[in-house]
């Protein structure tokens, strides 16, 4: 009798440790799904500087928003629940407001875990995104005039964009089309929140959206020279170029 | 449930005697929030950040130790400052008592006991039946989930952080998840979230199984079995072994890390049976039957003397 009342209970246990773990189980892996969603960050979005990549930086955020409070100039914000945004993680629209490259970072100084990696001490060497000048139809410096206003707001002038002179077969006039050098941008902002037209022509890009990469066996023969500081191959015969003869 | 808990305390002891912990309480979550309203709102920056992680003034971090362990499981190796934030906080907490956060800091708290109350008052009957130890089940996955997708997966839908964030940082729709958590507290099973579910109430148990202090009820013997205590007290399974445990050889100290010591317990019994002691205060009790080892109850006492 009793050892058949200790059967029941146990099978009792074990149905009821069944029910829960089912319960969480299933909230656990309705989580974990979206979680995945959460975790893909809108082009739009930009993290603040010294931001870990992605994955990782969800795994490091903590979402306390000290970065938010010590932004001087307010541009940082915490994602709503309802934004496509993991909630509570720090962000910024640059068209919106552009980050103004305190040179001492006081949002990676106030991160209490190292989402914004303490390593960036320099302003110039953060990669928020990657400016990418995606409209080349609406971009009025490709329309043949000079608005160069994302080049004259860029705080590395000259460097991350440079205006790069091109023939303009509409006319007898130069484009001076801005340039985008993926070694300096910061990614900012400044230019794409600048951009005169309705719709910023020139927006700042996640990096891995905006970068291709090589094959890692490709070679560019010009730098491979500088590098050895002589031809790569010796005695090329220079063979004479193959001109067509021009028309009687 | 009993409707008129600490109707005899109040006739004994008057309406303010028979609600101090509870004012108190109640005073301690609005502090609480206060501290770190000032800054946003008037300007006054006492406290940075929220309840995930805060900076006093200028000087004191304090962070919470089962978002940072997640963010340990999830890979990342966090800077010094929330590493002692963490710090300060499970040692305070281990001396108040773990779940002191859910009584005297939790903004939830207040979301849940309104539920609570109304549940009541609306005369709401039946009740899921959950388990006491589903919040642990539910603090083992937010680990498990936080190891496996390296992201701190419980901080996309946590209500306490959810409701906390958005007071100070601008809520949006986390409204949504605030009500869900009222209304399961309202239509679905009483106390289910703080009671049953939150793994963050979970969390600070762990820290609190060994607080020192703890309710006592140093005068069970005067108990009249009114019953109010177990009516006001938001995790009932904590009383009993206590109060009625004199028989078992058990002491009078609560020492379930259930209890959130948030002492309404205390407010509501018009014999003045519980008060706030040490959990070492069970030592030098008479007791009713020492010769007999407490196996009785899974919250019988580590020693009897």
């Amino acid at each position: 009798m009793e050892d058949e009342g200790k059967a029941a209970a146990r099978r009792q246990f074990l149905f009821d440790t069944a029910k829960v773990a089912c319960g969480v189980g299933m909230l656990g892996l309705g989580l974990g799904l979206y979680t995945r969603h959460a975790g893909a960050l809108p082009p739009t979005a930009v993290r603040p500087p010294g931001a870990r990549p992605e994955p990782q930086f969800l795994g490091a955020c903590i979402r306390c928003g000290m970065c938010v409070r010590d932004c001087p100039y307010h541009i940082l914000d915490l994602a709503k629940p309802e934004q496509p945004i993991a909630a509570g993680t720090p962000y910024f629209v640059a068209r919106d407001g552009p980050c103004e490259m305190c040179e001492d970072i006081p949002c990676v100084k106030a991160c209490p875990t190292g989402a914004l990696d303490h390593k960036l001490t320099e302003i110039n060497k953060s990669r928020m995104g990657l400016a990418m000048l995606v409209d080349h139809e609406t971009c009025l410096n490709f329309l043949g005039l000079r608005c160069d206003v994302c080049y004259r707001v860029c705080p590395l002038i000259d460097k991350a964009i440079t205006l790069e002179q091109q023939h303009n077969p509409r006319s007898k006039h130069a484009m001076f089309i801005p340039t985008v050098h993926s070694d300096q941008c910061t990614g900012c902002g400044k230019c794409e929140h600048a951009c005169v037209l309705e719709t910023a022509a020139i927006r700042v890009l996640p990096r891995q959206l905006a970068k291709g990469e090589l094959g890692g066996h490709y070679r560019l023969g010009w730098e491979e020279q500088k590098k050895v500081g002589k031809p790569l191959v010796e005695g090329i015969i220079d063979l004479p170029d193959r001109v067509p003869e021009s028309p009687k | 449930m009993k409707q008129d808990a600490g109707a005899e305390a109040v006739r004994a002891r008057g309406w303010l005697r028979t609600h101090q912990w509870l004012l108190a309480r109640r005073a301690s979550q609005f502090a609480v929030l206060a501290l770190f309203l000032a800054g946003p709102w008037f300007g006054y920056w006492l406290v940075k950040g929220n309840l995930n992680y805060g900076l006093t003034l200028g000087v004191l971090p304090l962070a919470d130790p089962y978002v940072l362990m997640q963010s340990l499981a999830a890979g990342h190796r966090p800077e010094r400052n929330a590493l002692i934030g963490a710090a300060i906080i499970l040692v305070a907490y281990f001396l108040a008592g773990g779940r002191a956060y859910c009584a005297w800091v939790c903004p939830v708290n207040v979301v849940t006991d309104a539920a609570h109350w109304l549940r009541a008052r609306l005369g709401v009957r039946g009740s899921a039946r959950l388990s006491h130890a589903t919040r642990y089940w539910i603090l083992a996955m937010t680990l498990a989930l936080a190891l496996i997708t390296g992201t701190i997966a419980w901080e996309l839908v946590n209500p306490v952080s959810m409701l906390h964030r958005g007071i100070i940082f601008g809520m949006g729709a986390g409204w949504i998840i605030v009500a869900m958590t009222f209304l399961l507290d309202l239509f679905v099973a009483e106390r289910a979230w703080c009671g049953h579910l939150c793994p963050v109430g979970a969390f600070y148990s762990v820290v609190g199984k060994f607080s020192p202090l703890r309710v006592s009820a140093v005068r069970r013997a005067k108990c009249n079995d009114c019953a109010d205590c177990y009516a006001v007290c938001p995790e009932p399974l904590v009383i009993k072994p206590a109060l009625k445990g004199a028989d078992h050889g058990i002491g009078p100290v609560i020492l379930s890390p259930h209890c959130t010591n948030c002492g309404r317990c205390i407010d509501v019994c018009s014999k003045d049976v519980f008060a706030f002691a040490t959990r070492f205060s069970n030592r030098g009790e008479p007791q009713a039957n020492d010769q007999r080892p407490a196996t009785r109850s899974a919250e019988a006492p580590v020693q009897l003397s």
